[in-house]
């Protein structure tokens, strides 16, 4: 009765398999298990969590990690009923949409006065509060270049030369936010006109309009294309692992978005979130952040990760968040219309 | 007949509704509880997001505004154009492939056919992550062939080269179903009367596997339009719906558009279940009552013939997928191809390490499990059951729908539906039971479509004398159709298996801290630049989807073989 009794135990093999559906980690008697939403990069989640857990003994860190565009979409979706109870490290215009949907505990963590004030909402109390910036810049694959026999751009006039033609990647402003930091530097930049008309030579040079941020630097530290223009932490981290790639701040200045943390509003952990959140501003905090960011909130700290050009904070721009937000639909409307439609692949 | 046959009690409902046995009655208690079923995982959380097509971004309702707007846009009407052209271009590069290599499957003596068997399940073994970066080696800008396809790989190519390897599988699957139970008398008279091979083939064979071609057709083409992993990696500036649903969810959160793309997307399921019920009413059962199963002979052109076709396109799966083994074992592509172990080493690349392995086993073990049961028996209730044809037409339109939705419609519904305050599921959200409930419902299709396609082949007449016999019809399911169905129910557990090993977009919205999936961790490691870690770890996505499916080859070699033993002679 081979048959009959393999059948069984597969059958219970199943049940075993559908009763252990459900029930997920065991409890942790004593811990606080904080739901922490965020967009970090993968390596860095390890280190924080461990570091703000040995400050804090009684509370665990649980993340929810992915892109920013899917863990935005998952907050607004999760709304009604929400199911995380900090966010530590998403994009800054992420969590002033939240702001404006009413889905944020305000709260000014205890020491925020050493953070500076680009950093912080400006409200009060500040309904999030900054980390880090990243940049949108340019990342030349030098190795390609030599093979061309291309130079380096020094900046974003640089970039419509005609000897990049089809060589240059970017996100796509429909698709990655970082995409439209970049389009919205440049509008700001130059002026509307003007930017326009940059975009315009530029396309002639892009070789894709690319769905992520973080892609362009890659590619480009790939050798998969010439240059990249995207956020800079992946550029760096390349080059680290050996690519040749070097990230150049362009000399009209660049984009830049803060990463922030934010408490949701109806959190059950409301006051482990906050020791989170005043954790998120001390000294020691951003020190970590200066690992990998370039700029980092705490005033007085010095951010030299490895491979970042040096000059990068005092490049960006002076960026106005509040008509990046009033005008992104008209923008990306003009973007679209402009470059999106007529994207035939090039032969 | 039957009616004579029924309890007592079911006799008392005779007189209320004349002709419905106790047997009817159970049927259709099911089928309507299937459709109960059917409505909370598909059609209710569905619901709940393309609703939102209707209304502003307040939440206000605004009629057909969106529509308007998103009408108005040329963008939209060359996504579309696009859309369709890269899934016919797939579609007719898949369907006949997988046709012939179904038919030397099944129909020819091949040497080693377990292998190429098996060969011909990678692509569904890989989640779709593995092409893209195996094409971007071989015909990428660095590639080892760049410049063969005398364009760039990314855009139509690349997504067409990607979607052929990736919905192989799916075609072949439905169409080694579909030709499998053939009935040797039909060729027994046909070659007594004469009929040259040719016309057998034309006459018999594609007859018979009508509804297994129209069906692989119908899911290559709906694969294609829905999937926006492969043009998201490899598809360029060539903007298709999928990818516009991305742009409108993912890029700006604007969920009232992305509901309307989701809307148009509809369509071609629409169609599909058109002419689904249209070919539906001409199937005719194969595998009568009195059939004799079909052995192929040796043949020798023929089989030289299609043991060459197979070994090529053998030859072109294994290729993709060596490419991807060797690109996890090396250092830094391009520049230092020097070979290593250190990309196997999950815990240095994403904080989950093999947990998310682990996750993705247990989830797909029990999808497997659950969804089988619940395709199997939900398609012999639709199937089997008389009359009803309204509350059947429900059932079936509920199981066409997962196949049109792109995936992240389907997992962002999940949200709105499962975490409303007021939804007594709720207690399912953020455990691994959602995520296992969202695979059987996101995978329902094929799987329904299998089941259905097996439970065509065997003739009504088994139900007819059973029940004449005085047995209830669910001994007769459980012991003729299931055992004679076995290599099929199988086939969707292992069907259902892999692919909840490899799924990314409906999930990804779904996991929960201690419940991520090795495929979301895959993706998560390939933005993060790490390409290497991420291949590698699709490759022991694939070995253990393979281990798998080497055990379902042992089990059906040497357990099934007694129970499959009447359709020998």
């Amino acid at each position: 009765m081979t048959n009959s009794s393999f059948m069984r135990r597969a059958a219970m093999a199943g049940l075993a398999a559908v009763a252990t559906v459900g029930f997920g980690l065991p409890a942790m008697a004593q811990k606080t298990k904080l739901t922490v939403y965020t967009a970090l990069e993968n390596d860095q989640l390890d280190p924080f969590k461990k570091a703000f857990e040995v400050d804090n003994k009684d509370i665990e860190i649980a993340w929810v990690r992915d892109s920013t565009g899917v863990v935005t979409a998952k907050l607004i979706a999760e709304k009604g009923n929400p199911r995380a109870d900090v966010i530590w490290g998403l994009a800054a215009s992420s969590i002033a949409l939240f702001s404006t949907m009413n889905m944020l505990d305000p709260y000014t963590p205890a020491g925020a006065d050493k953070i500076k004030p680009m950093f912080k909402s400006g409200k009060s109390p500040e309904t999030w509060v900054g980390m880090d910036a990243y940049l949108s810049l340019i990342c030349f694959n030098t190795a390609e270049g030599k093979k061309g026999n291309k130079s380096a751009p020094a900046s974003w006039a640089d970039l419509i030369k005609p000897e990049y033609k089809d060589s240059i990647v970017m996100p796509n402003p429909a698709s990655s936010g970082t995409g439209y930091l970049t389009v919205a530097a440049w509008l700001q930049i130059m002026g509307e006109q003007a930017g326009w008309k940059y975009m315009d030579a530029l396309h002639q040079n892009i070789a894709q309009y690319i769905h992520s941020g973080s892609a362009p630097c890659v590619q480009a530290a790939k050798g998969e294309r010439l240059i990249g223009v995207g956020l800079d932490m992946r550029g760096a981290s390349e080059k680290s692992k050996g690519a040749p790639v070097d990230l150049i701040v362009p000399k009209e200045g660049l984009g830049w978005e803060l990463e922030a943390t934010a408490i949701i509003k109806g959190t059950k952990n409301l006051a482990a979130a906050k020791k989170l959140a005043d954790w998120a501003v001390t000294k020691k905090a951003n020190e970590l952040y200066a690992k990998t960011y370039a700029v980092v909130a705490y005033d007085g700290v010095v951010a030299l990760p490895k491979n970042y050009p040096a000059n990068a904070e005092k490049a960006m721009i002076k960026n106005d968040m509040e008509w990046m937000a009033k005008n992104r639909e008209r923008i990306l409307a003009e973007w679209t219309k402009r470059y999106d439609g007529k994207s035939a692949p090039k032969k | 007949m039957t009616v004579a046959a029924a309890p007592p009690h079911a006799t008392r409902l005779r007189a209320t509704r004349v002709g419905l046995s106790l047997d009817d009655l159970v049927m259709r208690l099911g089928v309507v509880a299937l459709a109960v079923v059917l409505l909370v995982i598909v059609g209710l959380p569905l619901w709940s997001l393309l609703a939102k097509g209707f209304e502003d971004r307040d939440g206000q309702f605004v009629g057909l505004a969106n529509f308007v707007a998103y009408f108005s846009t040329p963008a939209l009407f060359d996504s579309a154009l696009n859309s369709i052209a890269v899934a016919l271009v797939a579609t007719l590069i898949v369907v006949p492939l997988a046709f012939i290599y179904a038919y030397a499957l099944t129909r020819a003596v091949l040497p080693l056919r377990w292998l190429f068997q098996g060969i011909s399940l990678i692509p569904v073994f890989a989640p779709s992550l593995l092409p893209g970066i195996a094409l971007i080696y071989l015909f990428g800008n660095q590639g080892f062939f760049k410049g063969v396809l005398g364009g760039p790989i990314y855009g139509f190519d690349g997504i067409a080269i990607a979607q052929v390897f990736y919905c192989f599988p799916h075609a072949t699957l439905i169409l080694v179903t579909a030709l499998a139970t053939a009935d040797a008398r039909l060729y027994e008279a046909a070659e007594v009367l004469g009929a040259s091979r040719l016309r057998t083939f034309f006459t018999v064979t594609l007859p018979g596997a009508k509804y297994g071609l129209i069906s692989a057709a119908l899911v290559v083409f709906t694969l294609v339009i829905t999937d926006f992993g492969i043009p998201k990696v490899i598809g360029g500036n060539f903007n298709v719906l999928a990818t516009d649903v991305y742009k409108q969810v993912i890029g700006q959160q604007n969920f009232s558009m992305g509901a309307v793309v989701g809307l148009v997307l509809l369509a071609p399921a629409a169609l599909a279940f058109v002419v689904d019920r249209l070919v539906q009413r001409k199937q005719v059962a194969l595998l009568t009552a009195r059939a004799v199963p079909l052995i192929p002979r040796p043949q020798l052109g023929r089989d030289a013939l299609l043991t060459g076709f197979c070994t090529l396109v053998a030859f072109g799966i294994l290729a993709i997928l060596g490419t991807a083994i060797w690109g996890s074992l090396i250092k830094y592509w391009p520049y230092n191809l020097s070979l290593t172990l250190d990309n196997y080493d999950f815990a240095k690349f994403d904080a989950n390490g093999w947990d998310s392995y682990f996750n993705s086993l247990q989830m797909a073990v029990g999808a497997a499990v659950v969804g089988t049961a619940l395709m199997f028996v939900g398609a012999w209730l639709n199937e089997k059951t008389r009359g009803f044809h309204v509350m059947r037409g429900v059932v079936q339109f509920l199981a066409f729908l997962p196949m049109a939705v792109p995936g992240l419609v389907l997992g962002l519904g999940y949200i709105f539906f499962f975490n409303a305050p007021n939804n007594p599921l709720n207690f399912l959200y953020a455990t691994m039971a959602i995520l296992v409930v969202n695979t059987v419902a996101h995978f329902y299709t094929v799987g329904h479509l299998t089941a259905t396609t097996a439970l065509k082949q065997i003739d009504p007449e088994f139900e007819s004398v059973s029940a004449s016999l005085k047995v209830p019809v669910w001994r007769t399911f459980a012991r003729v159709t299931t055992p004679i169905c076995l290599p099929a129910v199988l086939d969707i557990a292992i069907y259902l298996f892999v692919n909840a090993m490899t799924t990314v977009s409906s999930v990804i919205f779904l996991y929960a801290p201690d419940t991520k999936l090795a495929s979301v961790a895959a993706v998560n490691i390939e933005e993060a630049g790490t390409t290497a870690a991420a291949a590698a770890l699709c490759i022991v996505i694939v070995i253990t989807s393979a281990a798998v499916k080497a055990l379902h080859v042992l089990a059906d070699r040497f357990l099934l073989g007694r129970l499959q033993a009447w359709r020998r002679r």
